[in-house]
């Protein structure tokens, strides 16, 4: 809408230190993300092209992409699913401990991953509580890939929550009322009335849960059992390369994750810009 | 780990600086005179914390009788990899303890440590050494007795990751002197034996304590492998009644190299302290002590007094088999390596 107009006009008078403000994040900025960004192409500097690439694309490397990248597909749709369903009983009903319910959703944020990395194994190994019921079912879960998936969606799941928790609540219950007082059914009022407002936050918690997933080493090593070529996840790999002093060939791998989580935040965030502007008929 | 050391370090620093503000403080305000302690700081690797708790107030103690002077020690642990870089990044350490040659080589490399480290203490700079052993369970149902046990059909093993633990590396190398040992050195045949041994793997931790932790508190795997120290130590702590040692009769001969980073130890006027620090642990009493930790020491009277507790097996060096460390991390571990071929499906 008239966003950037207003911004551009009356930014001076509405913030009032914007010059300084502006000075003081991007030196926050640079000191926090460009500088330890730097640091990383600087290792890389020492590669040639050829190497570069030797590394990135040396088998067991690959594998650990698929793994990791496969695993956090998972793990970002059913939090997709989960998550939504988990911010609409959030906002859409009163129910005793909602506060706590509430609170909780943050707790992966506030536990150290690590921890959530022990806990997830201890109680999903085959002498745990839910790793001995589901292996009698035939499952096993730690030490697999589903098990990689799991620790993953544990460490994401605030992200899809905590970005559609506050699109929901500005989306009053009134309007899938009028939707199903003119005549909508369930279905089409959640598909035609209330979808289309939750996609963007909905895709942007998703897709930020997936970024964070191909992050993720403490929670998943634990629980992961790190088979080559089938349970081993890119940041070991990392780490791999750490222990055997190849910082070139641990930044070259950082590189790559780097760049595919980028390249993720900021198609979501054209993808974002377009549907925004489509869902305000093209005025935005 | 790094980070954490780090941490651990320059907090105990800023405490100790708080410490000594406040004394020179005080000593401003009683007027009495007092010497600033001088501080060793001792980097050691993962699973040496108990071992250095118990060493520690022995030397502080011999050190004060010898030359009535007081002293402070501290230590900082973590996979000696990971400490060796922290000391490359500045970490001050003024002495190593490490249980890798390659991890001291590399500050060696870096020109931290003296190019003829080995030489500068008996038997390599290495005070006290270990073998690589196992751990079963009660009455060993399986029948493990040798590396050949470990790659049949129906056995799960548990050790560190050779790609991120030293204590991995040194099973690998070790299963890989039998094969060559029992196969004549027939590469096809060791190839199949390490392949066969390494699909038993049921879970890679990357360090040692992880891995028991898999075999004890998971209940994971027929037999975990680690140092023959550490299987002694896990025994007597989770309960002589529920586990077994097996020492194989053929196995790796693991140093525990020591030095003293020289231009940290200069800087921090400690040159004198580190070298006998270091000169102590070949003593009699240190070498029992080390004894009672499970270690296998050289001192001859200690040696006869423990030789109950350490049975006798061949122990081959890895210059014997692999020609020298470099050679075996070139290839085996590198990237590309045997290991990745060996474990590729």
């Amino acid at each position: 809408m008239s966003q950037l107009a207003l911004w551009r006009s009356d930014s001076a008078r509405v913030l009032p230190g914007f010059g300084l403000s502006m000075g003081i994040s991007v030196l926050f900025i640079s000191l926090a993300l460009l500088l330890p960004i730097t640091g990383l192409f600087g290792q890389l500097a020492g590669l040639s092209l050829a190497e570069y690439w030797a590394i990135i694309t040396e088998g067991r490397v690959v594998a650990s992409y698929m793994v990791t990248i496969g695993a956090a597909a998972v793990a970002a749709l059913v939090n997709a699913v989960f998550g939504l369903l988990l911010a609409w009983v959030l906002v859409r009903y009163e129910f005793p401990g909602k506060r706590l319910l509430d609170a909780l959703m943050d707790l992966p944020f506030a536990l150290p991953t690590a921890v959530a990395g022990i806990t997830l194994a201890t109680l999903y190994a085959g002498n745990g509580w839910m790793g001995s019921l589901l292996e009698s079912l035939g499952f096993q879960v730690a030490y697999t890939w589903v098990g990689i998936a799991l620790a993953m969606a544990f460490t994401s799941i605030p992200f899809v929550v905590r970005t559609v928790q506050p699109v929901l609540e500005d989306l009053p219950a009134e309007v899938d009322e009028a939707a199903m007082s003119l005549g909508a059914t369930d279905g089409v009022a959640f598909r035609r009335v209330i979808m289309p407002h939750l996609w963007p936050a909905l895709v942007t918690g998703t897709g930020l849960a997936f970024v964070r997933s191909l992050g993720e080493f403490g929670a998943i090593i634990f629980i992961a059992g790190n088979m080559p070529y089938e349970t081993e996840i890119t940041a070991l790999m990392i780490f791999v390369k750490l222990q055997e002093y190849d910082y070139a060939g641990a930044s070259a791998i950082a590189s790559v994750v780097l760049f595919v989580s980028l390249a993720l935040l900021l198609a979501i965030n054209i993808w974002q810009g377009r549907f925004v502007r489509r869902l305000h008929g093209g005025k935005g | 780990m790094t980070r954490s050391t780090f941490f651990r370090t320059s907090l105990r620093r800023s405490l100790i600086a708080t410490a000594v503000g406040a004394t020179v403080a005080a000593t401003a305000v009683s007027n009495t005179a007092m010497a600033q302690e001088r501080e060793l700081l001792n980097s050691s690797y993962d699973i040496a914390r108990e071992l250095f708790s118990a060493i520690n107030p022995e030397f502080q103690a011999w050190w004060q009788e010898e030359h009535g002077e007081e002293i402070a020690i501290s230590q900082s642990h973590g996979g000696s990899s990971a400490q060796a870089r922290a000391i490359m990044q500045g970490l001050r350490a003024d002495v190593v303890t490490f249980n890798q040659v390659t991890d001291v080589q590399v500050l060696a490399d870096a020109g931290l440590v003296a190019e003829d480290w080995q030489d500068a203490f008996d038997n390599n700079a290495s005070p006290y050494y270990s073998t690589t052993a196992f751990l079963v369970r009660k009455d060993n149902p399986k029948g493990i007795e040798s590396w050949d046990d470990l790659a049949k059909e129906d056995v799960q093993i548990v050790f560190p990751n050779p790609k991120t633990s030293g204590n991995g590396r040194y099973t690998y190398l070790a299963a890989w002197g039998f094969a060559e040992n029992e196969f004549d050195g027939d590469e096809e045949k060791i190839q199949d034996f390490m392949r066969t041994f390494l699909r038993n793997v049921a879970v890679f931790d990357t360090g040692g304590r992880g891995a028991t932790t898999s075999f004890i508190e998971r209940g994971i795997g027929d037999v975990l492998i680690s140092f023959e120290s550490e299987v002694n130590n896990i025994r007597s702590e989770y309960g002589s009644d529920d586990y077994e040692v097996i020492v194989p009769p053929v196995s790796i001969l693991a140093e525990f190299p020591v030095a003293v980073v020289g231009e940290n130890a200069e800087r921090n006027g400690n040159s004198d302290l580190a070298q006998s620090y270091l000169e102590y642990l070949y003593r009699e009493d240190t070498q029992r002590l080390l004894a009672g930790f499970n270690y296998r020491v050289h001192d001859e009277t200690v040696v006869a007094e423990f030789a109950d507790q350490f049975p006798d097996t061949e122990l081959f060096e890895v210059e014997d088999v692999f020609g020298s460390w470099e050679e075996a991390m070139e290839n085996h571990f590198e990237g590309g390596a045997l290991l990745d071929q060996l474990q590729r499906r």
